[in-house]
């Protein structure tokens, strides 16, 4: 039976179990003298919560663990009819068996045509399995919870328990996260470093995936210096910060100090839709407009501008940073207790001064934490950069040249179809690692200045 | 009055110089930001308002009912197949020019209507199998070149050889055009054709469809648990290392830049659990990764903003914390929380990078009809379609983002619109 046919029986058992349950529970609670201590769907409930979520769960993981079960086993059992197979023609079996067995594809060799008939026997048994395991363990227990149904026992407080746990399990969801993006691109990438040693990786100066340098090399297959890679990126960011600093803070400060009120909510929501707008649209924007058009512009001038320069990349991620800045600003330059700014007036100073020599020395922590956040944003930006910037990695800091990015190399090395074993692949989650690293540490520091930095006015 | 004579009168001025030029900057700046904006907008809209349309030619065609239909008179998959639809197509296209008769010119010719108006054909005829054995005209679509060159868009002034469309191809359509026989119309196709290598019948249903598909499963997924995350944040965890350390996380999750997640679901969903590769599960469950911070964050400042007197009512009056959590607080947090989910919805809907790692750049010409078949979503065939050399292809991607950005920012004015709403002052 399918996952969802599955799910949507055992939803059916415990929507039945609910009022089955609460309903022997209501002719208890009125047949009984002493007083009840929940009310009958509390009593509904519990048996809802048993009925559902272990069958729940056990669907989920039967449905995980399955099939790599299955494929360890025809792993091993491909392997012992010829022992002679490498590792990567076993897979290469595995998968055709695979595909004779879906129908997919046919084939003469009678030993997979015996091993494909095989698993699907193992498939239908799962299946099977899996059906009868999930219904079961949700018949039993909806039927063991309502026939063991005391209401002398306070449904009510179980329930919420189990609730309280379920909410807790939620919010560790986030850690769960974390811990799952850090193990998996540690553990990618110490495969990398195993076959490509960490230092050359961390300092080399040359990145070129296609091409050996040497065919001494480990790999024999390129070479994987991160710096022209991280140089490439810390100049695209550059120049878009460039453009989003100051034309984001100082929207912020006229927004915030000296625009009327019904300016300030015309203009805000627009410079917002900036925001709102999707990045492979800059990306298409400024590959297809802003690009030749600068090309163009260095051309009159006398310039040899490259069609996939630093500068178009930077320039368009700036403009999508701006009301980044500017809306975090904004928020930074508002908090400023309004006290200090009358204090300020009072004694004579403009509102300009106000502004400079009072206001944003108070608001400078907070103004450092939303730099770093969009510095941190533009290194990770992908789309701009992979649509505008170039593949070849120069170490340059010219930004009428071609650059590339971390965020570019991740994608072209991962698109298409992607083996695990491969060292261009592996390389790329050592990309992901460095990126991950790098903007943790900006957040980080961004947090902890802006908690740290910023005296209590109140 | 005296004026400019004192020191402090020059000072005073140079003062209200220096204002007013702080004035000016952010005057100028934010001006520069919303040139950019006009401008992004209005070259995108310039680009992609013509694939609106598109060119039609139109055709006299009769199809006898022998070869469509089998014994029952019901139209036959088989005999429709194997029936020979293009040649029907080029012959009634060649009959309007009884001159040519060279090869090389009648391929010429040939190549000026649609690879797949053939199959445009045995679709018509398939809805309308009354038109069999009757004399009708159809319009029927053009090759992406003639198209571009009808619509003022085909640059003449390069050399010959190094043009799609030569002089004698151009004369050619100039010939029908004068003879009314093709015409503009309505680009129906791009709503409802799925992904095509020809410009001329690539639509965006399949992008549409697919990522539908995704932010449901990014909704199941992410909403419930933000939710629960959020309450429980906020009502039952205790101040402490671990609440501190969950919070840094929530906070830092939110930036982390979105490729990891594409990473995460590459190495986790696809290499460790084995979800099959392009699909709008994995795609859901990565952009859902990456909401869940947005809604969490969004959900914890409205139900915050409840008031704690209503909580305190609740408790007073003998409910449990979870029930004055469930009954009481959440309601009133319900349209702050709503109006999270919408943002991070409409993040998820415009994210490219993530699913370009779990494989949803595939090439796909059929409509996805499940959660677990090979799909693409909006963005990145925007992304696929401004790859392509094809100048066709230019226009339609530009139609697709101003389709997609409309959808966008309809679906953050309502989310600002739901927030004025339910905003409540207590």
């Amino acid at each position: 039976m399918s996952f969802t046919n599955l799910l949507f029986l055992i939803i059916a058992f415990s929507l039945f179990s609910y009022f089955f349950s609460s309903s022997r529970a209501y002719k208890k609670i009125k047949e009984a003298t002493s007083k009840p201590s929940a009310l009958p769907k509390h009593y509904g409930q519990k048996s809802l919560l048993w009925t559902l979520f272990p069958a729940f769960l056990l669907l989920i993981v039967f449905t995980i663990v399955a099939p790599v079960f299955l494929d360890d086993l025809y792993l091993k059992k491909i392997s012992l009819i010829d022992p002679s197979l490498s590792n990567a023609e076993i897979r290469l079996n595995l998968a055709k068996l695979k595909n004779v067995a879906g129908g997919a594809i046919s084939s003469n060799d009678t030993i997979i045509l015996d091993l494909a008939d095989q698993y699907k026997n193992s498939l239908s048994n799962v299946s099977l399995l899996r059906t009868l395991s999930v219904l079961l363990l949700s018949a039993i227990l909806g039927i063991i919870i309502s026939s063991n149904l005391s209401i002398k026992k306070n449904a009510r407080i179980q329930v919420e328990s189990f609730l309280k746990s379920l909410f807790f399990i939620s919010s560790v969801i986030a850690i769960l996260t974390t811990i799952a993006i850090i193990a998996s691109l540690l553990f990618e990438s110490i495969r990398f470093f195993s076959l490509y040693p960490f230092f050359d990786f961390l300092f080399g100066l040359h990145w070129a995936p296609n091409i050996a340098i040497r065919s001494d090399q480990v790999a024999a297959q390129g070479s994987f210096g991160m710096i022209p890679v991280l140089l490439g990126t810390i100049v695209v960011a550059f120049i878009a910060m460039l453009v989003a600093l100051p034309v984001g803070l100082f929207s912020a400060i006229y927004l915030a100090e000296f625009s009327s009120k019904k300016v300030r909510n015309i203009i805000k929501p627009t410079l917002e839709i900036l925001a709102g707008i999707p990045t492979v649209v800059y990306g298409y924007f400024a590959a297809l407009t802003a690009a030749p058009f600068i090309r163009k512009v260095g051309m009159t001038l006398g310039l040899d501008v490259s069609s996939e320069s630093a500068l178009a990349a930077g320039a368009i991620m700036g403009i999508m940073i701006i009301p980044f800045i500017s809306s975090l600003s904004d928020d930074v330059i508002n908090s400023v207790p309004q006290s200090l700014r009358d204090g300020s007036l009072a004694l004579g100073a403009t509102k300009a001064e106000t502004t400079l020599k009072v206001v944003l020395p108070a608001a400078f922590p907070g103004l450092v934490g939303a730099f770093l956040l969009a510095v941190s944003r533009a290194i990770g930006e992908t789309m701009i950069v992979v649509m505008a910037a170039g593949l070849t990695a120069n170490l340059t800091i010219n930004p009428l040249e071609t650059v590339t990015t971390v965020t570019v190399q991740i994608v072209s090395l991962l698109t298409g179809d992607t083996e695990f074993d491969d060292i261009k692949t592996l390389s790329a989650f050592g990309l992901g690692l460095a990126l991950f690293a790098f903007t943790l540490i900006l957040n980080v520091i961004a947090l902890v200045v802006s908690r740290r930095l910023s005296e209590q006015y109140d | 009055m005296k004026k400019n004579n004192t020191p402090q009168d020059k000072r005073l001025l140079k003062r209200k110089r220096a204002e007013s030029r702080l004035k000016a900057y952010g005057i100028v700046s934010i001006c520069l930001a919303l040139i950019m904006l006009i401008t992004l907008m209005t070259s995108i809209g310039l680009n992609g308002y013509s694939a609106l349309q598109q060119a039609y030619v139109k055709l006299d065609v009769k199809v006898e009912s022998l070869n469509v239909l089998d014994e029952d008179g019901f139209f036959s998959k088989k005999k429709a197949l194997l029936f020979n639809w293009d040649g029907v197509v080029r012959n009634s296209f060649l009959s309007n020019f009884p001159d040519v008769t060279k090869r090389s010119e009648k391929r010429a010719l040939r190549s000026l209507i649609s690879t797949n108006a053939g199959y445009d054909l045995r679709q018509y005829f398939k809805r309308n199998p009354s038109d069999l054995n009757k004399d009708i005209t159809v319009w029927l679509t053009v090759s992406d070149d003639f198209d571009q060159y009808l619509k003022g868009r085909f640059n003449t002034s390069v050399p010959e050889k190094d043009r799609r469309l030569s002089n004698q191809q151009i004369e050619w359509i100039k010939f029908l055009s004068t003879n009314g026989k093709v015409d503009l119309k309505f680009n129906k196709g791009f709503f409802t054709n799925a992904d095509s290598r020809e410009p001329e019948s690539a639509g965006i249903l399949g992008a549409v469809v697919g990522s539908t598909l995704t932010l449901i499963v990014t909704m199941i997924f992410a909403l419930p648990l933000a939710v629960m995350a959020a309450v429980y944040l906020e009502y039952f965890a205790k101040p402490g290392r671990l609440t501190d350390f969950l919070e840094v996380n929530i906070n830092n999750l939110a930036a982390i830049p979105s490729i990891v997640f594409g990473l995460l679901g590459l190495s986790v969903f696809l290499s460790l659990f084995g979800l099959p590769r392009s699909a709008p599960l994995v795609g859901g469950l990565c952009l859902g990764l990456m909401t869940i911070p947005t809604i969490i964050i969004a959900s914890r400042a409205s139900i915050r903003a409840v008031p704690p007197s209503i909580k305190d009512a609740a408790l007073g009056l003998g409910a449990s914390k979870m029930q004055a959590a469930i009954h009481h607080v959440l309601p009133l947090a319900a349209p702050g929380i709503l109006t999270g989910t919408i943002i991070g919805m409409a993040q998820a809907l415009g994210e490219t990078a993530p699913l370009l790692m779990i494989g949803m750049v595939a090439f796909i010409i059929e409509t996805p009809d499940s959660f677990t078949s090979a799909a693409t979503a909006m963005p990145v065939q925007i992304f696929m379609w401004s790859d392509s050399a094809e100048r066709a292809f230019y226009e339609r991607s530009s139609l697709a983002i101003l389709f997609l950005v409309g959808f966008l920012i309809t679906m953050n004015s309502l989310a600002v619109i739901l927030r004025r709403k339910f905003e409540k002052k207590w």
